[in-house]
């Protein structure tokens, strides 16, 4: 996954490193989840130092400060660990969620596939890509009710 | 070096509240609520030489309000936390004049969200990762927490009703509150969903408003109009900005700055008269009362219940009627230090809590990310 998308991650000598460095820095950590999200993925950072899964994406590790952070791609699979349905004039209900994925990270997004009211806390659910206006928006399914 | 017992609130006042009208700008009703002040304190204007502020409209609030005041401060803070700003700017200002920094400061604020749309003016900037999501700031965010807090604890719609009518209860003691009708549990449960499970009367006001604090050393505190209110301890805390970061969404971070607050303080919360808890959602008070030793985790929706924290409850909560019922200018937390101040003093007619010396004032900012806990006392509390 990593090359397809032309980074660069899990080096063990400093020359290497320096480069994954470079990498990082020359790279926005959002245009990178941007990228994933493009290729039909959902990437996240795990730190080389203290073994976190980091997510929103950084420059440094906020639980141990190490700049040496890893992409990742989840495998997609979480539960549900908060919701609400958010009703605005004229729309109908939409569900925004915190997701907590199995490698150990939480995100907010949505959960589509079932009416916004009845998405619950501890709902399996699976990550899809959505493309919008402004570009591919990860969002979930109910695990089962995909094949 | 403690800050206990090393300054106090020597001046409070409100502006105008509620809906003021057009063309008032928020500076001018920071204006009125420190010319108020100052006469409750006894101080001219040109005793102020410490300034704290935090706004939504000024993007250097503490130049805009010492140029509209004609206030020429040598200590300047604009410590901006949302709502719990003014909680800050309060430890902040003790400590200032603890270290001989300034002697006499003026905290204000003011807003005319209402007059000016009835829109919520708020730090609302959204992640890159999460804007395509469209919570509703922040109101979304607290109904995640609640959401969360229901389904580990089975706290119920029916309970945050509660917090709502407790509050209201409250509010029609207090003739400055914005609204004073009878509210009921089932109000509340059938007024129109916003978030869920957070309908709009489980949500603050949005209300013209602003006040100012003025804080000085206690020896000059002694010799001033009114008596000293002290302040007897505070802590601040904060753990997160955005409500996907926030650790447990059950525990906030008022969990470590009340019992910093109450350890300077040398109190516990079994020693509280009188809880400002800033309810800025009917889960605020909630996490609050657990997060601030009143009730064990889990419990302060059954705690908030059955006219427990209502007027002549166990727990004298919100007393002013809270940023449910009273008056929530987009920003509330220097609102809680009025009221607080006035209950020490005694000042509060109706609603006054008897014998009430000593009070906790909490401070909530952004989505439950930034938690300012502050311990005020009379002079018997030294």
């Amino acid at each position: 996954m990593s090359s397809e998308l032309g980074l660069r991650g899990g080096y063990a000598n400093g020359e290497e490193i320096a480069v994954a460095h470079r990498d990082a820095a020359a790279g926005a950590p959002a245009e990178i989840y941007r990228r994933y999200l493009e290729g039909g993925t959902l990437g996240f950072q795990r730190c080389r130092d203290c073994s976190s899964a980091v997510f929103y994406p950084r420059v440094l590790c906020p639980v141990c400060g190490s700049i040496f952070l890893e992409w990742r791609t989840s495998g997609g699979r979480g539960v549900v660990y908060a919701t609400t349905a958010v009703y605005r004039r004229n729309e109908e209900p939409y569900n925004v969620a915190l997701v907590d994925l199995e490698e150990g990270f939480r995100m907010m997004s949505r959960v589509e596939g079932i009416p916004a009211e009845e998405v619950g806390i501890g709902l399996r659910v699976r990550f899809e890509v959505r493309g919008e206006e402004d570009g591919p928006v990860a969002v979930f399914v109910p695990a089962e009710s995909t094949g | 070096m403690s800050l206990q017992g090393r300054a106090a609130i020597v001046g409070v006042a409100e502006s105008d509240l509620g809906e003021v009208g057009p063309g008032l700008t928020p500076l001018d009703l920071i204006g009125q609520a420190t010319s108020r002040a100052l006469e409750d304190a006894g101080l001219e204007k040109g005793d102020v030489d410490g300034l704290f502020s935090a706004s939504a409209y000024y993007h250097m609030p503490t130049l805009s309000v010492g140029e509209y005041l004609g206030i020429r401060p040598r200590y300047s803070d604009a410590t901006s936390m949302g709502g719990s700003s003014f909680v800050s700017h309060l430890f902040h200002a003790a400590a200032a004049i603890d270290a001989g920094l300034c002697e006499v400061a003026l905290i204000a604020y003011g807003s005319t969200q209402r007059s000016a749309g009835g829109r919520l003016v708020s730090g609302s900037e959204t992640l890159p990762y999460e804007a395509a999501y469209r919570p509703r700031y922040p109101v979304s965010m607290y109904a995640l927490a609640a959401s969360r807090h229901m389904h580990e604890y089975g706290t119920t719609r029916e309970q945050l009703a509660e917090v709502a009518v407790a509050a209201r209860k409250w509010a029609k003691l207090n003739p400055k509150a914005f609204v004073q009708g009878d509210l009921s549990i089932e109000d509340v449960l059938d007024s129109r969903m916003v978030s869920s499970p957070l309908s709009v009367l489980d949500c603050c006001l949005v209300t013209d408003g602003g006040g100012a604090v003025l804080v000085t050393g206690v020896g000059r505190a002694q010799a001033l109009r009114k008596p000293p209110v002290y302040l007897l301890g505070v802590g601040e805390a904060h753990w997160h900005r955005n409500i996907s970061q926030m650790p447990d969404l059950t525990v906030s971070a008022a969990a470590e700055s009340g019992p910093r607050a109450y350890r300077m303080a040398k109190i516990g919360p079994e020693d509280v008269d009188v809880a400002m808890l800033y309810d800025a959602f009917t889960i605020n008070t909630v996490l609050f009362l657990e997060d601030l030793g009143f009730c064990e985790k889990g419990e302060g929706g059954a705690f908030a219940s059955g006219g427990r924290i209502s007027p002549g409850g166990e727990l004298a909560v919100n007393t002013n009627g809270g940023g449910l019922s009273y008056n929530h200018p987009g920003m509330y937390g220097l609102l809680l230090l009025v009221e607080a101040t006035r209950q020490i003093r005694g000042e509060c007619g109706e609603r006054q809590v008897a014998d009430a010396n000593v009070a906790l004032v909490h401070g909530n900012g952004g989505v439950l990310s930034s938690q300012v806990s502050a311990v005020l006392g009379s002079e018997e509390t030294l």
